[in-house]
């Protein structure tokens, strides 16, 4: 990776983005074995900044980072001098002064991580674990990843495969960083949404758009289910979550349209019966729990490439 | 021969011809080609003599927020920028919505001696929208308050609006609208846009401010009373104006100098010192802006100066402050974005920076250049350039988003009331007393 950085997907060319998913998947045979740690990151320093709640994104990060024996500190901002009025800027630098070499955030501002790592405030390397509505680039990593595993005739390429993210396209992190780098791999990307829930300017994406899931789903390779947040009903976004799963739900009905050889995705949490049925969630075509593994072995592979792994090590520790 | 008498040779007119003005007692009494006199001489140089230029919206930030500005320090600022008049705001601690407050402001401006401070009032009790101010008493007042704003927020109950549109009508008051729909703006960070959807700040539509004016056009018309909008930012909000004029309706628009030359595209970096309120646009919205300023469409520029303190910007976006210091930029942003480009010649600037804001306001002793008029003037080096640099500004607070930008022309001397106050772009430690 040429960037010290890892913000936007926009950063990364596909060479760079085949990297990352090359290093995930060499790193995930050794670990798969009996090594399940490498001494690569001993002694070096991991912050896990985060100013939102997600237990599951900072575990996977932590998780990463201690497979490759960094020391993690975990920061999150409820009880913390944040509530009191510490700014990012302050915070940032007094972790840094304890000693942080790379800077994991996650803030509800969209370009939060971009601006620490640019205004000069911190020399650590900042990793964008989500920021606001604007990118989630490791999410679009793994999903990428998990894609790839499931088409190994794609390994490199993803031209000819239709994807289809559905649901919530105008506040998700998730939907923004998966259109821009599957496309970015040769993939055809169909947005799928209510129209007030698909962005103002949706038309200069690398995108196609549809507000119907019904006619997407018979060609779609793969099928990424967005998380509906509860309060985007009381904005009038969608009447009721009853007509929003009717219209834009993936049960067992719709599913049995997708090919066979569909995958049905989820970055999680799950609302089980809203944007997703219990049923979909657990058949055999669901890869939501391999997206998990593959958060940690993706996460592994940026830590390691931006913290400076020359290669890959064969030696690791015996657990 | 008191120290505001002086004679200012070689002066450029607007119009090109090189003329002498005699000063005597803080008024122009001679304007001619040649004048010979006992009096001090100030040479201008053939530089350019523009009337003092009058802005309709400041935020100076006293009382109450004297860390980002005070009436002195914005008032430097002011003749910096070669203004002799500017328009506080009301949005201060407390609110500028009684009498006692606009004349405290009032008072501070004359204690500043450096130009003149205009309170503007607020609408309605603490800008809340919920309750009129009372417009008479701070009409009535020594501030003699003519324009009443709720800036920072919209007065977005019709009926309200309506109320205030009818009641200043009594004292010939104007209505300065902030136009912005709430409900269509909740939580919005940048314009709503092919930008907004890429870097996922939430979005700022155009038919926010669209819907208020076109409803306000309306309103005004129907009451038969004044509208003035401030810093209009979209190519619909020029058209509304622009067929409100065609139909004879009392309106009035400004347009700042950011949104005559800044874009959307500026937040790509996600730096906050773009933030602003309103947001600034995409191109198509710029170009209807030059184009509609130029051809009189709007009336005047306004600055919206808006200081902030440092750690104000120096954070994430949403944390940031919205708002952008310009009076000390404005002429030459305005020279940027109107004069290079051929859309507009110095006589046309002068109206609407100076004679406009001046009429709209009701300052007669601003705005024009003759005989009788006190000498409120500026003197600018067309021919200069300068780099805008924030650590040299003589507002309190830094937060311009021309940093490091080169922009043509420079304020050489400003002149209040005869007085010289700023001398090569520097403070002279004189004051109208």
């Amino acid at each position: 990776m040429r960037s010290r950085n890892l913000l936007s997907i926009n950063d990364l060319s596909p060479s760079e983005i085949l990297e990352i998913l090359d290093t995930a998947r060499e790193l995930s045979r050794i670990t798969d074995g009996a090594i399940k740690k490498l001494p690569t990151l001993r002694g070096r320093t991991v912050v896990n900044l985060f100013f939102e709640d997600s237990t599951r994104t900072r575990l996977s990060f932590e998780a990463a980072a201690k497979r490759l024996s960094a020391d993690v500190i975990n920061f999150s901002a409820k009880g913390s001098s944040v509530s009191k009025g510490e700014s990012l800027k302050d915070t940032a630098q007094t972790l840094e002064a304890m000693g942080a070499e790379l800077i994991i955030i996650r803030h509800s501002s969209s370009g939060a991580a971009k601006r620490l790592a640019e205004s000069g405030w911190v020399k650590s390397h900042v990793v964008n674990a989500g920021d606001g509505m604007h990118e989630h680039p490791t999410q679009a990593l793994l999903d990428a990843f998990t894609i790839r595993n499931h088409f190994p005739e794609h390994d490199r390429d993803f031209t000819g495969l239709h994807i289809g993210i559905v649901g919530d396209i105008l506040h998700s992190r998730v939907a923004r960083s998966n259109a821009l780098l599957l496309s970015a791999l040769g993939a055809k990307v169909t947005l799928i949404a209510p129209p007030t829930l698909m962005p103002v300017g949706v038309g200069t994406w690398p995108v196609k758009t549809s507000y119907n899931l019904d006619s997407e789903l018979p060609t779609l390779d793969a099928i990424m289910m967005l998380r509906v947040q509860s309060e985007r009903m009381n904005d009038a976004f969608f009447p009721t979550e009853r007509e929003y799963a009717r219209d834009y739900g993936l049960g067992i009905q719709r599913l049995a349209r997708l090919k066979s050889s569909a995958i049905v995705m989820h970055p999680g949490p799950m609302n089980r019966g809203l944007e997703i049925s219990a049923a979909v969630a657990d058949s055999h075509q669901s890869v939501i729990l391999e997206q998990v593994a593959n958060g940690v072995v993706v996460r592994m592979a940026v830590l390691y490439l931006l913290m400076g792994g020359a290669s890959i090590p064969t030696e690791g520790i015996l657990v | 021969m008191s120290e505001s008498d002086f004679l200012l040779k070689n002066a450029s007119m607007a119009d090109g011809s090189i003329v002498d003005v005699e000063v005597r007692d803080h008024r122009i009494s001679s304007i001619r080609t040649s004048i010979n006199s006992e009096l001090q001489v100030i040479d201008a140089k053939k530089n350019l003599l523009l009337p003092g230029l009058v802005d309709l919206h400041t935020h100076l930030r006293e009382p109450g927020r004297e860390n980002s500005e005070t009436v002195l320090s914005g008032s430097q600022s002011a003749i910096k920028g070669g203004y002799t008049a500017v328009s506080a705001m009301a949005n201060t601690f407390p609110v500028a919505d009684t009498a006692g407050v606009v004349e405290q402001v009032t008072r501070l401006g004359k204690e500043a001696g450096l130009c003149d401070v205009f309170p503007i009032g607020a609408v309605t009790v603490g800008l809340k929208g919920e309750q009129l101010a009372e417009l008479s008493a701070m009409a009535q007042s020594a501030a003699k308050v003519r324009i009443f704003s709720d800036d920072g927020n919209c007065v977005s109950d019709p009926l309200l609006m309506r109320r205030a549109l009818e009641y200043v009508k009594s004292f010939g008051g104007v209505i300065a609208q902030h136009a912005q729909e709430p409900k269509l703006t909740v939580g919005a960070q940048m314009n709503e846009g092919d930008v907004s959807s890429r870097l996922g700040l939430k979005g700022w539509p155009s038919i926010a401010e669209e819907s208020i004016i076109a409803r306000d056009i309306l309103m005004a018309h129907y009451v038969q009373s004044r509208l003035h909008i401030c810093h209009l930012t979209t190519k619909g909000g020029v058209e509304l104006v622009r067929w409100a004029k065609s139909q004879g309706m009392a309106v009035t628009a400004e347009v700042t100098p950011h949104h005559l030359l800044l874009t959307d595209e500026m937040a790509e970096g996600y730096n906050p010192i773009f933030k602003v309120n309103p947001p600034l646009r995409t191109s198509s919205d710029v170009m209807a802006l030059r184009a509609g300023l130029a051809d009189g469409t709007v009336d005047i520029v306004a600055t919206d100066h808006a200081p902030h303190p440092i750690e104000e910007k120096d954070c994430e976006w949403n944390a940031a402050a919205f708002g952008m210091i310009g009076l000390e930029t404005a002429l030459s942003v305005v020279a940027e974005s109107m004069i290079k480009t051929g859309l507009m010649d110095w006589a046309t600037l002068a109206m609407r920076m100076s004679t406009m804001p001046a009429r709209i306001a009701g300052y007669s002793e601003h705005g024009s250049i003759s005989v009788g008029a006190l000498a409120n003037f500026t003197v600018v080096d067309l021919d200069s350039s300068w780099q805008v640099d924030r650590t040299q500004v003589f507002s309190r607070s830094s937060n311009t988003p021309f940093d490091g930008l080169t922009l043509p022309v420079t304020i050489v001397h400003t002149f209040f009331r005869g007085i010289q106050v700023l001398r090569d772009g520097q403070l002279t430690g004189l004051k109208y007393e």
